[in-house]
């Protein structure tokens, strides 16, 4: 690895993250794109919206979240402490409510009375929901038509909170095609709507800002350790979708070259299967929704369908910053299964009594799998990005359980 | 000069509005590809665009999304593409052919791979729609090998922008006539008009104007004020189903003569 890359050098001014990332768009939204990156970047420098965003994470999400250890699980596992960082205790569960908090507040001050979203576990469109309700904004979520089918409970919530939810029907009908489709709401509404992208991905300024609102949980860790443990963990580890809560996790340990930093992308029924969604570990460099970055796509360039128990990291592409991470060396990606997520959802529960999300299980599993190869004395900082409760009725479905 | 360029010149020498139909690669039929290109020409057409087919179309509204879906079934990729404007070209060496389409297909096929393949079968220009300029430097191999680059612009197109994009247009330039998604129904002539003069009178190439054009009348409209009108979601509606090669051409000449005629007559 080289030490002289200074990591928050990242992105430059065109969105890109080395030979990733960019504003790969239609011409129509370039313009809105330009207003937003001008609007944002003075905004995050502005001391009256970074109160306002402190006060907001500290008063409504609940931050700062703990640092827990999972001292059982740490003992069953029979290696290295193992750390949760608690993003499933933030409100709505997850830490998606992270970035919506911040971009609902940047729309706010752009004067943009409509907010659209696309989501795929549905936690991003209930973080959205509930941002829009508390703000009064009219939200719009675009959903694939197949994660509506396995995440009942969070449709149910965004209608509860007020929005729309609007299956969508084309292609494979999960999270990609949800984001194409707020893409093309945008383009037809560019003037009244604000896009909440979910993750670090799409084109400039979303992978920045969106790293930007999510690094608060890297930030507290960081601090958390130093001061209830007195040093940085061994290693990081999060679950990667699009890698919001995992460059959230890492950003602020990026500087820091001792810390050894693995992210888990879902390997599905196993990557040699080709049913997977580890877009870093098994794809390539492609452009796909407004960035350069690693896809999973065949060779005439077409997005291939993935798959994934759970439905946030059912997701062909992933943040460019992430592309850069591995090209660089900074971090490493590889994949849990389904199953071995499923197993380690299973330990935590009985371990520590925490139900957590699938896409966080194959965090711990991860987590897990680290520990154990690890000395006693060693510590893994794992991202609990988000709680349980929408996953029960996906998890009593696989194990052949009626609720 | 280029075979784009040539053709505006001459359309420009006989004071007609040019018509450029757009049709998905391999719909309706892989097999009946090439004799669907003839047809378009027989019917009028003076440049053909042809849609490589992607599977995120974000760009492209429900009706050019489900060709695609349709063409990429049957197993269309750019090899297929670049096949059929070469056996096209056996018979057509004059009308000029855009490939239109989404970067992430060029980058996978490999840009220079793709320049020299592009060149050979006799494709003139690229309009990619997610790669606007400030993103074309990895297009550079396409434009040594004589590949013009089709821009766009856009109802939402700053001015300082605009200016740059007149600079840079090649072949023509694509005003896009509404902020939207293609296949959208919404078309008020006379924004459109206003703008599309103010370009016209900067840009270095000619202006085509495309989106929400689905018949005589709106070509009609757009013809008092634009090079060339850009056909797409109406026609690839109206080609949706037809099996042969005969219903095909059927289809085209009942769809594009009076639009040909339209905007002869203007
Ligand atoms: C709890 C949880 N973790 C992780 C993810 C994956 O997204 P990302 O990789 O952007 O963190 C999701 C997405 O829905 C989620 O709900």
């Amino acid at each position: 690895m080289n030490k002289i890359v200074d990591f928050n050098a990242f992105p430059d001014a065109y969105g890109r993250f080395g030979n990733y990332g960019g504003s790969y768009v239609a011409e129509t939204l370039m313009a809105p794109l330009a207003e937003l990156t001008e609007a944002y970047l003075r905004l995050r420098e502005d001391p009256a919206f970074i109160a306002e965003l402190d006060h907001d994470l500290k008063h409504y999400v609940g931050r700062p979240s703990p640092i827990y250890h999972a001292e059982r699980l740490s003992q069953h596992v029979g290696g290295a402490r193992i750390l949760f960082k608690r993003e499933d205790l933030n409100h709505t569960g997850a830490h998606k409510i992270n970035n919506t908090v911040g971009q609902a507040l940047v729309a706010k001050r752009m004067g943009k009375p409509r907010i659209i979203a696309e989501t795929g576990a549905g936690q991003h469109g209930v973080a959205s929901a509930t941002v829009a309700a508390r703000l009064g904004l009219k939200c719009v979520v675009y959903m694939g038509a197949v994660d509506i089918e396995r995440q009942k409970i969070n449709v149910y919530r965004m209608k509860l909170l007020g929005a729309e939810v609007v299956p969508v029907t084309s292609g494979s009908k999960t999270l990609k095609d949800a984001l194409n489709e707020a893409m093309r709401d945008w383009v037809t509404n560019v003037t009244d709507t604000f896009y909440i992208i979910g993750t670090v991905a799409g084109p400039h300024p979303y992978p920045l800002m969106v790293r930007d609102f999510n690094a608060i949980v890297g930030r507290e860790a960081r601090a958390q350790m130093l001061e209830e443990y007195g040093r940085l963990p061994d290693v990081l580890t999060a679950c990667v979708g699009g890698g919001s809560n995992a460059i959230g996790l890492f950003h602020a340990f990026l500087n820091d070259a001792d810390v050894r930093i693995v992210g888990a992308e879902a390997a599905g029924e196993g990557i040699a299967t080709g049913h997977h969604a580890a877009s870093l570990a098994a794809g390539r460099p492609g452009v796909l929704h407004g960035n350069r970055t690693y896809v999973l796509c065949d060779d005439n360039g077409q997005i291939t369908e993935t798959h994934s128990i759970s439905a946030g990291l059912d997701y062909p592409g992933v943040g460019p910053e992430h592309a850069f991470l591995k090209d660089v060396g900074r971090a490493e990606y590889v994949g849990i299964t389904d199953d071995e997520a499923m197993e380690a959802f299973h330990l935590l529960a009985r371990q520590e009594g925490i139900l957590a999300a699938l896409e966080s299980s194959h965090a711990v599993a991860q987590a897990i799998k680290l520990a154990r190869e690890m000395p006693k004395d060693g510590i893994v900082l794992c991202n609990l990005s988000g709680r349980g409760d929408k996953d029960v009725h996906t998890i009593a479905a696989r194990e052949g359980v009626q609720v | 000069m280029s075979r784009i360029d040539r053709r505006f010149a001459a359309l420009k020498a006989t004071h007609r509005t040019g018509l450029i139909p757009f049709v998905t690669a391999g719909d309706p039929s892989p097999q009946h590809m090439v004799a669907l290109m003839h047809a378009l020409v027989d019917a009028g057409a003076d440049l053909i665009e042809l849609g490589v087919p992607f599977s995120d179309p974000m760009a492209d509204g429900p009706v050019i999304q489900h060709a695609s879906e349709r063409a990429i079934a049957k197993g269309v990729g750019l090899n297929e593409v670049l096949a059929w404007v070469a056996a096209f070209r056996q018979l057509d060496t004059d009308t000029p052919i855009v490939l239109m389409g989404y970067l992430n297909s060029v980058e996978i096929h490999g840009y220079a791979r793709f320049a020299q393949e592009a060149v050979q079968a006799g494709v003139d220009g690229l309009l990619l729609v997610d790669c606007p300029l400030e993103e074309s430097a990895v297009l550079r191999p396409l434009r040594d090998a004589g590949l013009q680059q089709i821009l766009l612009a856009a109802p939402t197109t700053a001015p300082a922008r605009m200016a740059q994009l007149c600079g840079s247009a090649e072949g023509f330039l694509y005003y896009v006539s509404f902020a939207g998604i293609t296949g959208a129904a919404h078309l008020s002539t006379g924004d459109i008009a206003a703008r599309v003069a103010d370009i016209r009178a900067h840009a270095k190439a000619p202006v085509a104007v495309g989106f929400g054009i689905r018949d005589a009348a709106s070509a009609k409209a757009i013809a008092g004020f634009a090079d060339a009108v850009v056909i797409g979601s109406a026609l690839v509606e109206r080609l949706a189903g037809a099996t042969d090669a005969e219903e095909i051409a059927v289809r085209v000449r009942a769809f594009l003569t009076p639009i040909r005629t339209a905007l002869d007559a203007h």
